[in-house]
Formats: structure tokens, C-alpha cells, sequence
């Protein structure tokens, strides 16, 4: 890797992972250059600046700014916010505000995310069934949250809209590709899906988010993955 | 001590609690403490957490705030007054975040129950807090620049996010009858978890481990068979 000069931007990133599309979509957002460190093999192979740059983790995304690392990626969210204050804010400025945006980006990745990740590995029906569960009553309280609102956000795009940008995406790709009904179907959560279209209709989201062919042929390996998986322990 | 309208649902066993009571005694306000009794949460605590049910809880002129980091960054984005808890660098706030988040997600998460366990688990919990402790020692190294505290001159957003398990720390070296934080193996954190607990924002919440024990005791230890 060439020397870092002061004031570039780098992002160790990975395609399909959605947390560095949050990040790729943050800068972006904010038209702050960036060079993208594509990590090709997280399994097998991880880059030695990965390695570098995140040693307690090792995972992306990785933030290189003026040559020192932040990892984690609603950390690096709030950096961007405090380190480029042009528009848009991803974080409020009224204190309340800003901790509502900081528990709603929380409880989406540390909720949200896992319970539709379980959702989509699958494994036996009781278990589909729980997982749906508990992904729809995360799904209730973002629906809740929105409720005259456009974005979470407010009238822009903020912090939390950015985190449950799968959220999104899932909302959109899921039922066509999975043919099985979604976690989170229009008729149920309406606000949740008005959002997804808006947010979807945005090119600077849309654009950073995978093809639905590619997105379907993920989730087709994961399946095949997760059947193979289950009829070896039988 | 600064009059407000804050309550705080909460319990004295809490290292999260505690996270919210030191930023709210380092800012010098007075507030209300609700504490929860085991096994039964309250109206007031269901009410104002309905996501996760879970204290502590910050309710500031009737909204609550949950989550102890949020809380305690709410505490400080609203009372200015007194050194800043989190630091005033965007990068530093970005590294005392970063491990604040490794402690909630690896660290204590890797030794919770410690208190309870036996046999191999315990063997399990003990190695899981000394290998974070030796990164917490090397981070300490760096962040404090050789003051202190992680914060600095004064205790910051990550000493409190450290700081407030301090005395499960003890609770597991009692139990176990081993050292987890020492001198031989963390001597950094040794010296400043001794300045940590004298601190006075600290000082009267910070449980006696002794206690912790009894409680543990009391309320999760199956009595001796007659």
C-alpha cells in the first residue's frame, strides 16, 4: 500500500458486507473523497493492513483518516458527522435527538440485523417461526418510531436511516426472492415500507447496495449452505 | 449540586447504572434514584424502556433516554458546565468509543457470571477477562499519554465505561481466589483502578465487592442441602 498523505481518506471495506455500505454511503453522502481497500477474502485471507489497522477485530470496515485507523462502524459514522459538518448531519443537534439516533442505531444493529440474519440462515420451521418473531417485533418498533416522519432522520436522511439501510433493502428484495413471505410485509408495517421506497429512490443508496441478482445468488449459497449444514449433523 | 428534573431507575449492583450515577456526580446534579428490586421490574421501568425493559434508565423532564453510553453522552452534550467527560478531539472520541463498545461486546460479555461459576466455565471467565485486561493495559498505555486516567487529568468517557465493572472485577478475584487486574501482569491498570475508585464521582457508588458477594449470595446461591 502506497504512504498515506495527510488528510486522505481510506476505507478497508468488503462488498458484501453491510456494514461498510453504511460507511461507503456516509462519505458519499457528504462528497468526501475516498480510495476503497477492497478485502477480497475475509475468510481465508485478510489483508495485512487489515490486520494493521483493526488488530483487535479484524474485521471491516476500517476508516484511514490522515493515516490513523477507526474501526466499528457507527463509531466511524459519528466521526464522519464531527469531522465533516457539511450537510447532511447524520446526527441531530438537540441532545435528546441525538440519543434517540444513537439508541434507534443500536438496537438496529445489535437487534434488528441478527434477527433477520437468523431469519434468512434458516434451519427447522420452529425455528423460522421464532426467528420471524423476533424480527417482527424489532420491525413493530421501527415501524412506531417513524410515525410522522419521512425518514428517521425527520425531513432528511440521518444517522439511523443510514444503519438500517439492509433494513431497506431486505424490506424490498426478500419477498420476491425468497417466494416465502417476509418478515416484513407492506400490510403490516406501512410506514416501514413508504421509508424503504424513499430511501431506496435515493441513487447514493441504491447504488451502494448490491444487485438483486447478486443479492439472490448470496442467499441462494447461504441456503444451500445451511441445508447441507443441517442434513450432516442429522 | 445543580438542581434538575432527572430521575434515574436504577439498582446498586449495576455496573451500567453506575456508569450514569459517576457522569451525573462528576456534572455535581442532583437527581432522583428509583432503585429496581430484584426479580420484579417496576411500572415506571416498563414504561420508560419498553424496548429492552432493561435500567438504566434517564428520565430528563419526563422523557427517558436508555443505554448507558447514550446516557452518558446525553449528560454531558446537555450539562456543559466542568470538564468535558468525552474528550474534545473528534479521533479520541472515536477511540475512547471504540473500546467503550469492545467492552460491552467482548470483554465483560467474555467473563459475566464469573462470580457464579465453577469448574471449567470459571477456567473459561477468568481467561476471557485477563486477555481483555491485557488489551485494556496496552490501550491504557496509549490513550493516557501517561496521565492519570484514560481521560486524562480527570475521569472521562472511558474510564466510566471500565471503571464501573470494577468491582465484579473484585468479586471474581475473591471467588477465585486469582488476580485479574495486578501489578505483575497490568500494572498500569492497577495503579489507575486504585485512583478510579477513590475518585469522588466515584467513590459512593462504587459497590464493595464484599457486598456484591452477599448479594450474590442471598438472591442466586442455592442453600446447602439439610
Amino acid at each position: 500500500m502506497a504512504s498515506i498523505k495527510e488528510e486522505e481518506v481510506k476505507l478497508i471495506g468488503n462488498l458484501p458486507s453491510m456494514a461498510s455500505r453504511k460507511v461507503e454511503i456516509a462519505l458519499q453522502l457528504k462528497g468526501i473523497k475516498y480510495e476503497f481497500l477492497e478485502e477480497h477474502d475475509l475468510k481465508h485471507n485478510k489483508s495485512p493492513e487489515l490486520l494493521k489497522y483493526n488488530p483487535v477485530h479484524k474485521k471491516v470496515p476500517v476508516l484511514i483518516h490522515s493515516g490513523r485507523p477507526i474501526a466499528e462502524s457507527l463509531v466511524i459514522l459519528e466521526y464522519i458527522d464531527e469531522t465533516w459538518t457539511q450537510e447532511p448531519a447524520l446526527l441531530p443537534s438537540d441532545p435528546y435527538e441525538r440519543a434517540s439516533a444513537r439508541f434507534w442505531s443500536k438496537f438496529i444493529d445489535d437487534k434488528c440485523y441478527p434477527a433477520v440474519r437468523k431469519y434468512l440462515t434458516l434451519g427447522s420451521e420452529t425455528e423460522v417461526e421464532s426467528a420471524r418473531a423476533e424480527a417482527q417485533e424489532g420491525l413493530q418498533f421501527l415501524e412506531n418510531e417513524l410515525k410522522g416522519k419521512k425518514y428517521f432522520g425527520g425531513e432528511t436522511i440521518g444517522m439511523v436511516d443510514v444503519v438500517a439501510v439492509g433494513v431497506a433493502f431486505w424490506q424490498q428484495t426478500l419477498e420476491e426472492i425468497m417466494q416465502m413471505e417476509p418478515a416484513n410485509s407492506c400490510q403490516d408495517f406501512p410506514l416501514l415500507c413508504a421509508w424503504a421506497d424513499e430511501l431506496l429512490g435515493c441513487s447514493v443508496i441504491s447504488d451502494n447496495l448490491p444487485s438483486k441478482d447478486k443479492f439472490s445468488s448470496l442467499i441462494q449459497s447461504r441456503l444451500q449452505f445451511a441445508a447441507a449444514a443441517s442434513a450432516a449433523s442429522k | 449540586m445543580v438542581k434538575t428534573e432527572v430521575k434515574l431507575i436504577g439498582a446498586w449492583t449495576s455496573p451500567y447504572v453506575m456508569r450514569a450515577r459517576i457522569a451525573l456526580n462528576l456534572k455535581e446534579l442532583d437527581y432522583e434514584f428509583h432503585e429496581e428490586k430484584v426479580g420484579a421490574k417496576s411500572e415506571l421501568l416498563l414504561k420508560s424502556n419498553p424496548v429492552h425493559k432493561k435500567i438504566p434508565v434517564l428520565i430528563h423532564h419526563e422523557k427517558p433516554i436508555s443505554e448507558s453510553l447514550v446516557i452518558v453522552q446525553y449528560i454531558d452534550e446537555v450539562w456543559t458546565q466542568g470538564p468535558g467527560i468525552l474528550p474534545s478531539d473528534a479521533y479520541d472520541r472515536a477511540i475512547e468509543r471504540f473500546w467503550a463498545a469492545y467492552v460491552d461486546e467482548k470483554w465483560f460479555p467474555a467473563w459475566r457470571g464469573i462470580g457464579l461459576a465453577k469448574g471449567e466455565i470459571a477456567e473459561q471467565k477468568i481467561n476471557g477477562a485477563k486477555e481483555g485486561l491485557a488489551l485494556l493495559e496496552e490501550a491504557f498505555g496509549k490513550i493516557s499519554k501517561r496521565k492519570p486516567f484514560f481521560g486524562g487529568d480527570n475521569i472521562g468517557f472511558l474510564d466510566i465505561a471500565i471503571g464501573c465493572f470494577l468491582g465484579w472485577v473484585k468479586v471474581g478475584e475473591l471467588v477465585h481466589n486469582v488476580g485479574l487486574i495486578d501489578e505483575t501482569d497490568t500494572p498500569l491498570l492497577a495503579g489507575w483502578a486504585k485512583r478510579f475508585v477513590a475518585h469522588p464521582a466515584v467513590k459512593e457508588v462504587m459497590p464493595e465487592a464484599e457486598d456484591l458477594l452477599e448479594f450474590l449470595r442471598v438472591n442466586f446461591m442455592k442453600p446447602a442441602p439439610k
